[in-house]
């Protein structure tokens, strides 16, 4: 399947394993419990190993767990569900991770300009979706008040 | 005021272009009611009864002569010829069409105005005092930091989907003009032991279903750190909030459930990291500061003697000088409220020529720019006294010069079921009924200031909860019935009404209201207002007079 990764798109071949789910493959991800559980034995398989977030996971559980990781995916139960903004702030801010970090989910082309914004850079459609169009959305906007992960430069400072 | 340059307008001009593309897309079947209604929401347009109603914001109630006459031109040309003016110092369009909307914005655009988050699960516009900058019980002007919120929050890519809405106001004066203590986030200016300037910030307050005054989690912060503090109670409430019942959702549930001293403990902790990495500086607190700078006003406008003469020869000039303006900060200079309760309209209403008329006004007068309050008037805050009678005679043409500011009448009132599709009971018509029966302007005089405060449903839109007599709509078995309460405020000695009895019908409830007034000149001692005889007394006298024919 293609997604968007760092503002083109790409083919994707990283594979989402259920809990029950052999590792299989030279990359994939697994649930936050399942990492918990089993990271020694999914290392061990020498492949590249991502995890799934929920906005009910605890990160500072696998803070200290985050170079191993090459992939962060949060996942976006609904639309209004904006705890995973936070999520991609704190992975970006607090815990300095700056591997990929993939929204997947029901986020709609118009939290993808938001999603960029707090640290984003991989996009996943749980469903179709026209990844031309939201592509676009990365740059609705050219001008913004807040600092965002990655640009520290006050607001103001922009200003003409 | 706040002028927007390139940068601001350019934010503004492609919110519009954002907006418009996605009304396109819902209207052709691309986006689906569940996703058009968080994006249409964020942008203030609710579909209502009748037909979609459109919030426009007014940053913290402030408003030019030119931004006024926009808000007539889209009252024409869009609406029904009139606007209603809200408790949150916005103003609502209750009949729009949909595919007109990107429309209306475009023309508010070109006068720096927008409906971003007017509504929605996101920050709101932060609301400050209206008479900020003019009155003398003053700290410091609130505005700039309104402001300074106002920008931050907007657009605030982490926090567009919160798990229910959330309202700052920031309050400069001694006197707290407005309800500060029920945000979600509260500011008050104060000083320090060292003298120095800084905010305050309560946590946790708010009015609808579960009125909770607001908590002090930090009784200092320094101003330049004022965002990452906003930033990090935040965060810990878009991470932490309950999103399982929306009627449990905002910041005061979460305060409640995990103890102001673990919440703070979290906040803190959150800040601490960030603080330094989100100063505001000295050089961007100076550019907005400028943009309020106090206009040139007359040195010599304190000589003038015709306003005392004025007032001794014509008494309705003069009862309207008393109940409608406040003292300026300039010795020569008054405030003047203009009263959107003019009996038999609706609170808060106002029609296109109205607004027209009074811009005009408001450039001959008051140096072209006027405020909204929470309590659903205006305000021409800077008006010479040698000016004033004219200014009223003007005003008194317009049907706007009633005067009856924090009197009865001056009810604050939700639109209720006559316009909202949340509400149980109607508002407007209970409000009119109670305005009707106070006709003789001597007795409301001698009633002295008094808060009533409408809802026509928990939800609370109207105050009900902080009103002196609040008065909420309720369902029940399909009939509207309506709950009162009495001692409410939303003042410095901020307090949530205690409930009178059993609700009424609702033609029981202008007769009851007048019962509670009548009891309130029995009982009350000298100069005592009635929320004060209502906290000597109890409620009891006046729970056996309203219901002794039960």
């Amino acid at each position: 399947m293609q997604i968007i990764k760092d503002g083109n798109i790409v083919a994707d071949h990283w594979r989402h394993l259920d809990d029950d789910q052999a590792p299989a493959g030279d990359q994939f991800t697994v649930s936050f419990a399942r990492w918990l559980a089993e990271k020694a034995a999914l290392l061990a398989t020498g492949a590249a190993v991502g995890v799934r977030l929920n906005g009910d996971d605890p990160l500072d559980a696998i803070a200290n767990d985050l170079p191993s990781l090459n992939l962060i995916v949060v996942e976006f139960p609904s639309l209004t569900d904006g705890r995973g903004f936070s999520i991609v702030r704190l992975l970006r801010d607090r815990y300095g991770f700056d591997g990929e970090i993939r929204a997947r989910g029901d986020f709609i082309r118009d939290q993808v300009y938001f999603l960029g914004r707090v640290g984003v850079n991989a996009f996943e459609c749980r469903h179709e979706c026209d990844l031309e169009s939201l592509l676009s959305a990365l740059t609705d906007f050219t001008v913004y008040y807040q600092t965002a992960s990655g640009d520290r430069q006050p607001p103001a400072r922009k200003r003409g | 005021m706040y002028q927007y340059d390139e940068y601001d307008q350019t934010l503004v001009n492609e919110r519009v272009a954002q907006f418009r593309d996605q009304t396109r897309r819902f209207l052709t079947g691309q986006l689906s009611e569940d996703q058009f209604r968080p994006l249409r929401l964020m942008n203030g347009l609710y579909i209502q009864r009748h037909a979609p109603m459109l919030r426009v914001a007014i940053p913290y109630g402030l408003l030019s002569s030119g931004q006024l006459r926009m808000l007539a031109h889209i009252a024409r040309h869009y609406d029904r010829g009139y606007g209603h003016f809200t408790t949150r110092q916005n103003i609502q369009y209750n009949w729009p069409q949909l595919e007109q909307v990107p429309d209306i914005l475009a023309d508010l655009a070109t006068v720096q105005m927008h409906a971003i988050q007017t509504s929605g699960n996101c920050i709101r516009n932060t609301t400050s005092d209206p008479l900020a900058g003019v009155c003398v019980d003053e700290l410091e002007d609130p505005r700039p930091w309104c402001e300074i919120i106002r920008q931050w929050s907007t657009l605030h890519p982490e926090f567009a989907f919160l798990p229910r809405k959330f309202k700052i106001a920031v309050s400069g004066a001694a006197k707290d003009r407005a309800a500060a203590q029920f945000h979600d986030i509260g500011l008050y200016l104060v000083s320090n032991e060292r003298g120095e300037v800084g905010f305050e910030v309560m946590v946790g307050g708010g009015l609808g279903r579960t009125p909770i005054i607001g908590q002090t989690i930090r009784p200092f912060l320094e101003k330049r750190h004022l965002l990452s503090y906003l930033e990090a109670i935040l965060r810990v409430y878009n991470l932490f909030g309950r999103r399982d019942n929306k009627f449990k959702a905002r910041i005061k549930i979460l305060l409640k459930e995990t103890g102001v001293e673990k919440f703070t403990r979290m906040v803190e902790e959150e800040w601490a990291r960030i603080r330094e990495d989100l100063i505001l500086d000295e050089e961007e607190i100076e550019r907005v500061s400028r943009q309020f700078l106090p206009p040139a006003y007359a040195l010599d406008a304190n000589q003038d003697t015709s306003f005392k003469s004025r007032q001794a020869e014509d008494p309705n000039f003069s009862a309207w000088v008393r109940h409608n303006t406040v003292e300026h900060k300039i010795p020569g200079y008054r405030a003047a409220f203009i009263s959107l309760k003019a009996p038999g309209i609706a609170p808060g209403d106002i029609t296109d020529a109205q607004m027209e008329n009074l811009a005009d006004l408001v450039d001959r007068y008051s140096f072209g720019e006027l405020r909204v309050s929470h309590t659903q008037n205006l305000l021409l805050a800077d008006v010479k006294q040698a000016d004033l009678h004219e200014l009223w005679r003007q005003l008194r043409e317009l049907n706007l010069a009633t005067a009856n500011i924090g009197k009865a009448t001056d009810m604050i009132c939700c639109p209720g079921l006559d316009f909202c599709s949340l509400a149980n009971a109607s508002s407007i018509p209970v409000a009119m009924e109670i305005t009707s029966l106070l006709e003789d302007m001597d007795y409301l005089y001698d009633l002295g200031d008094i808060r009533i405060n409408i809802s026509g449903c928990m939800n609370g839109c109207g105050h009900h909860s902080v009103g002196h007599i609040g008065i909420l709509g309720v369902d029940k078995k399909g009939a509207e019935w309506f709950q009162l309460t009495l001692g409410g405020s939303s003042s410095n000695d901020a307090s949530l009404g205690e409930r009178l009895g059993p609700a009424l019908i609702r033609e029981e409830v202008p007769g009851a209201v007048i019962s509670l007034l009548k009891t309130y000149v029995e009982l009350r001692e000298e100069e005592e207002s009635f929320l004060e005889t209502v906290k000597r007394t109890g409620i009891e006298p006046f729970q056996e007079k309203v219901y002794a024919n039960h």
